[in-house]
């Protein structure tokens, strides 16, 4: 029941970890929800509260929030890319 | 293999002949280059460093040459995307798209730059004389990604 949650750049250095496995709760069934459960852990996960400016991906994928996250997914939360 | 994230520097020259060698129905050929600046947001910059998502980023780009193809007729495409710490004059990025018009080959190659601009997983953090700081997404760039979005196909 785990996923693989990966974290890069800005948002990294604000959260200080660059990668967890996490043990999906009951609940919580897409993208958005897992975004609002991490940002509920307090202090500076609210870098991943509703409004700031975090961009998502599931499975390598770019991710919009209504997109259900199932065991086994990589999930990746970072900030609006600024390559090329 | 038409799209590579890579460490190393790229030749534009070989990579624009690349594109046409052999062939005979190439009629043009748009290469973009993008460098590193010494200056952003009104400070130096001595150096930024590209953060990529490795897995993601192959696939995203290789997406964004596939929906290219999709909309335009292309003989070619070739993005290349680097990674790592870079100085200014250094290359970021080569887009290279052959077509048997220019029109078609311009506009493909634009349509690339800027989807990459706004889908490919890079991140650059630059040194500049009061620190070191991630650089920020322009929303210039969601515009120019989204003016795409109303274009017909144009074969």
């Amino acid at each position: 029941m785990t996923v693989k949650i990966l974290y890069f750049a800005s948002l990294r250095d604000a959260l200080g970890c660059a990668e967890e496995s996490f043990t999906l709760p009951s609940g919580v069934s897409t993208v958005g929800d897992l975004r609002a459960f991490l940002a509920d852990r307090g202090d500076r996960w609210h870098a991943l509260a509703q409004g700031r400016n975090v961009r998502a991906a599931l499975n390598q994928r770019m991710a919009g929030a209504s997109e259900p996250v199932a065991p086994g997914d990589e999930i990746a939360f970072f900030p609006p890319v600024t390559g090329g | 293999m038409s799209v590579s994230v890579q460490r190393d520097d790229f030749d534009p020259g070989v990579e624009s002949a690349a594109l046409s060698q052999g062939r005979c129905d190439v009629g043009g050929v748009a290469t973009f280059v993008g460098l590193v600046r010494a200056a952003n947001e009104g400070s130096g910059v001595f150096a930024m460093t590209l953060e990529h998502y490795p897995g993601m980023t192959e696939r995203a780009l290789e997406e964004i040459a596939e929906e290219a193809r999709s909309r335009w007729h292309l003989l070619g495409v070739r993005v290349i995307h680097r990674y790592g710490r870079l100085e200014p004059g250094e290359r970021i990025v080569f887009v290279g798209v052959a077509a048997a018009h220019r029109g078609e080959a311009f506009a493909a190659c634009e349509f690339i730059m800027d989807y990459l601009k706004t889908r490919a997983p890079f991140w650059k953090r630059e040194e500049t004389p009061e620190g070191a700081r991630w650089v920020d997404a322009r929303e210039s760039d969601d515009s120019a990604a989204a003016r795409w979005d109303d274009v017909e196909m144009r074969r």
